[in-house]
């Protein structure tokens, strides 16, 4: 865990900007408007590495609306939208 | 000898190396079909092991889990399970990884482990991780996990060595699969807390026995910070789409050049050596210059094919999806259909049969339906027929050709449409769409390795030759018939063609396609257009009653510049942006929906369209005088 996640506030990873790093501190996937049912959200994102604990880095972000982003976590780069990176609580 | 055939299946997440590692156990032995009522690939293959045993490996789609969200990873989960149709539930299950990266592929590991099958890891791309500074301690990491586990480098001569061996000493080990049926149906797919908790002991083990280097891959990072710029990336995507449509058009021509002349020879050939008839015609221009007309897109498959395999073992593949998912997004297309889409430019059926990785039933039938409207290879021919016979080649704005001007503004209609009919499927059909999520891991770059491309272009080329020796072949021989029979009477004057059942069929609906141009000799040239698109330039021939051979081309645009009108020209244009004249299309689109009613769907839709364009054109250009 990061030392400062008890500082920092806490915040959904589909605002963060670019070059934003932090660690995920929670799971999240009600009202994030995804298509996706909660449960499905959620499991989808714990089978891409986005648990709780795992240092997180928007490494890139598209030209429309920033979206999606590519998001490193720990040591690997996945892409998904902002919409479904509303589950991610990071801080 | 007598040792029975063992069953393998490779398992793994997307991008662990699962497809080179199959390439290097079996080379080419390998067979690609389908399962059986759904249409996802189905590859397998064989190889002998050391000890001589015979096996039967299966490469299952990539998937991160055993849920099964999408019909790929339904058959990963049946097939692990035992549950597949007619299928022989695996002796031993390879769970393969990438071994920089192994976080995702244990907790399948862990979640595989509890379907009770015989299984082990395989540490996959060894070398790389060695090379990026990532230790694993092999035999703890086995006996945490409670499963052998064996290192390979599948591009390596030998790589698979240790795994043969390993093969050998579990199969021996194993009792036959029929003993664990009983096992099977204990498994169920995991809970939201029970994935946490298997990710947790993956990571436990990971952090036990494996240590990661200081720094992550440098190069990727350096690669992507080009590649994935929001808008130097859109340039590269751009500059890599310039050069694959160049290769497609520009140097497939030679070959293509070789093939056309290759089958007017053999043809020619036939013709010399057989008495005058039947037999003579049938084979000279039902069989090679049919099943020719067809087999001469092979280069063009096999190049855009090249591209993509090139592309998809890069790791370019997802990172082009991340760029164009937005863009595409406003039209209510997934950035996953932007690859299918633009396979469609060289021909739809590859570009519909790649839309298997759409997961989304939704978002993967909007593309197979405007795939089609992508301009494909064998407009080509039908175009630049018409544009040289009726569109002089002057300079337009000093610098632009005005042929090739047009030829652009064909390509830009078709996607212009394509993009307008996919917004109006999802405003119309599905009034409660909701963009399926875009979810994707963006691997690291790795150098594509020439075997595994090779193999890819092998399988596909071997698939596209079977189809056309098979199903084009047999439409081909269909419209031979029609266009051959009945014979001309004895001291006819007119063209065979014109006593034939094409050209009854032709004068038939001649009358329903009079508001948009079209003579009778159009209508019987779009019949045999429907096999091949551009088989219609061919059939234009023969209605005219020209001779074939190499200025044909050329002495049909001649005739047609004096026996039609300009308008007539442009609605036929038209109709070709939109026209569903592709049988083999078609026939795909019915395989990949599994529907006879989507294939309709497409045909009747772009039918209309078709004949609306043409409406239009041939009115408003009659209007302006040019009727």
């Amino acid at each position: 865990m990061s030392e400062n996640c008890d500082t920092r506030p806490h915040l959904p990873l589909g605002l963060a900007k670019r070059g934003f790093a932090g660690t995920i501190q929670h799971l999240s996937a009600t009202g994030t408007g995804s298509s996706l049912p909660d449960m499905e959200l959620e499991s989808r994102l714990i089978e891409l590495g986005f648990v709780e604990g795992a240092r997180v880095e928007i490494l890139h972000e598209g030209i429309v609306a920033r979206d999606p982003i590519a998001v490193r976590v720990d040591n690997i780069t996945v892409a998904v939208r902002r919409r479904e990176a509303m589950a991610i609580i990071v801080a | 000898m007598e040792s029975p055939l063992m069953h393998l299946a490779l398992v793994g997440t997307p991008n662990s190396g699962k497809t080179s590692l199959f390439n290097a156990l079996t080379g080419s032995r390998q067979k690609v079909a389908n399962y059986p009522g759904v249409t996802v690939e189905r590859k397998e293959g064989s190889f002998v092991t050391p000890q001589g045993r015979q096996v039967s490996v299966v490469d299952l789609p990539g998937t991160y889990s055993l849920r099964g969200r999408s019909p790929d990873e339904e058959i990963t989960r049946d097939f692990v399970l035992g549950r597949a149709k007619g299928e022989t539930p695996p002796d031993l299950v390879l769970c393969v990884a990438d071994s920089t990266n192994l976080r995702l592929t244990i907790r399948l590991l862990l979640e595989l482990k509890n379907t009770g099958r015989p299984m082990a890891l395989v540490l996959n791309m060894f070398d790389i991780a060695t090379h990026r500074g990532v230790t694993i301690d092999v035999p703890k990491l086995s006996e945490a996990l409670g499963v052998p586990v064996v290192t390979s480098i599948a591009v390596r001569k030998k790589g698979t060595a240790d795994l043969l061996r390993l093969t050998d000493e579990l199969l021996s080990a194993t009792p036959s699969a029929d003993h664990q049926s009983s096992r099977q149906s204990a498994w169920r797919p995991l809970t939201v807390p029970e994935l946490r908790a298997t990710q947790r002991e993956a990571d436990r083990i990971i952090a036990a026995t494996v240590s990661l280097p200081a720094r992550p891959d440098t190069w990727t990072a350096r690669i992507d910070a080009v590649v994935l710029h929001p808008v130097g990336g859109l340039v590269v995507l751009l500059l890599i789409l310039f050069v694959m449509f160049q290769a497609v058009f520009a140097w497939a021509q030679p070959l293509m050049d070789l093939l056309s002349s290759g089958f007017d020879a053999i043809g020619q050939f036939i013709h010399d050596q057989l008495p005058g008839g039947l037999l003579q015609n049938f084979l000279q221009n039902g069989v090679i210059s049919g099943v020719g007309s067809v087999i001469v897109f092979l280069p063009q498959i096999i190049i855009i094919f090249l591209f993509i395999l090139l592309l998809e073992d890069f790791g370019y593949m997802a990172r082009a999806a991340f760029l164009m998912d937005r863009i595409m997004g406003g039209a209510g297309l997934h950035g996953r259909a932007f690859i299918p889409l633009l396979s469609s430019f060289a021909c739809a059926i590859p570009g519909i049969m790649a839309t298997r990785v759409i997961d989304n039933r939704r978002d993967r039938l909007t593309t197979i339906l405007i795939a089609p409207l992508m301009t494909c290879s064998a407009r080509i021919p039908v175009y630049t027929l018409i544009i040289s016979a009726f569109i002089p080649a002057k300079e337009v704005w000093g610098v632009v050709n005005l042929q090739g001007l047009v030829m652009f503004g064909l390509y830009a209609a078709g996607i212009v449409s394509a993009l307008g009919v996919s917004f109006v499927i999802k405003f119309f059909m599905w009034r409660d769409y909701q963009p399926a999520p875009f979810m994707l891991e963006l691997p690291d770059y790795k150098m594509p390795r020439p075997r595994s491309i090779a193999i890819g272009i092998y399988t596909r080329a071997k698939m596209f030759l079977q189809r056309a020796g098979t199903t084009i072949f047999a439409m081909m021989v269909l419209i031979w018939f029609l266009a051959s029979f009945p014979q001309p009477p004895v001291g006819a004057t007119e063209p065979a063609i014109d006593y034939s059942l094409a050209a009854i069929v032709g004068k038939a609906i001649a009358p329903l396609l009079s508001p948009i141009g079209f003579n009778w000799q159009i209508a019987v040239a779009l019949i045999p257009g429907m096999a091949a698109r551009e088989v219609a330039v061919a059939a234009l021939g023969t209605v005219y009653a020209i001779e074939g051979g190499k200025e044909a081309a050329e002495q049909i645009g001649q005739v047609l510049a004096t026996k039609w009108s300009l308008a007539t020209a442009l609605s036929l244009l038209a109709w070709y942006i939109f026209a569903p004249q592709c049988a083999s299309t078609l026939a795909v689109i019915r395989r990949e929906t599994g529907s006879w009613t989507w294939m309709g769907v497409t045909f009747g839709y772009m039918l209309t369209l078709a004949y609306a364009a043409s409406l239009l054109t041939y009115n408003i250009a009659v209007a302006m005088g040019a009727g």
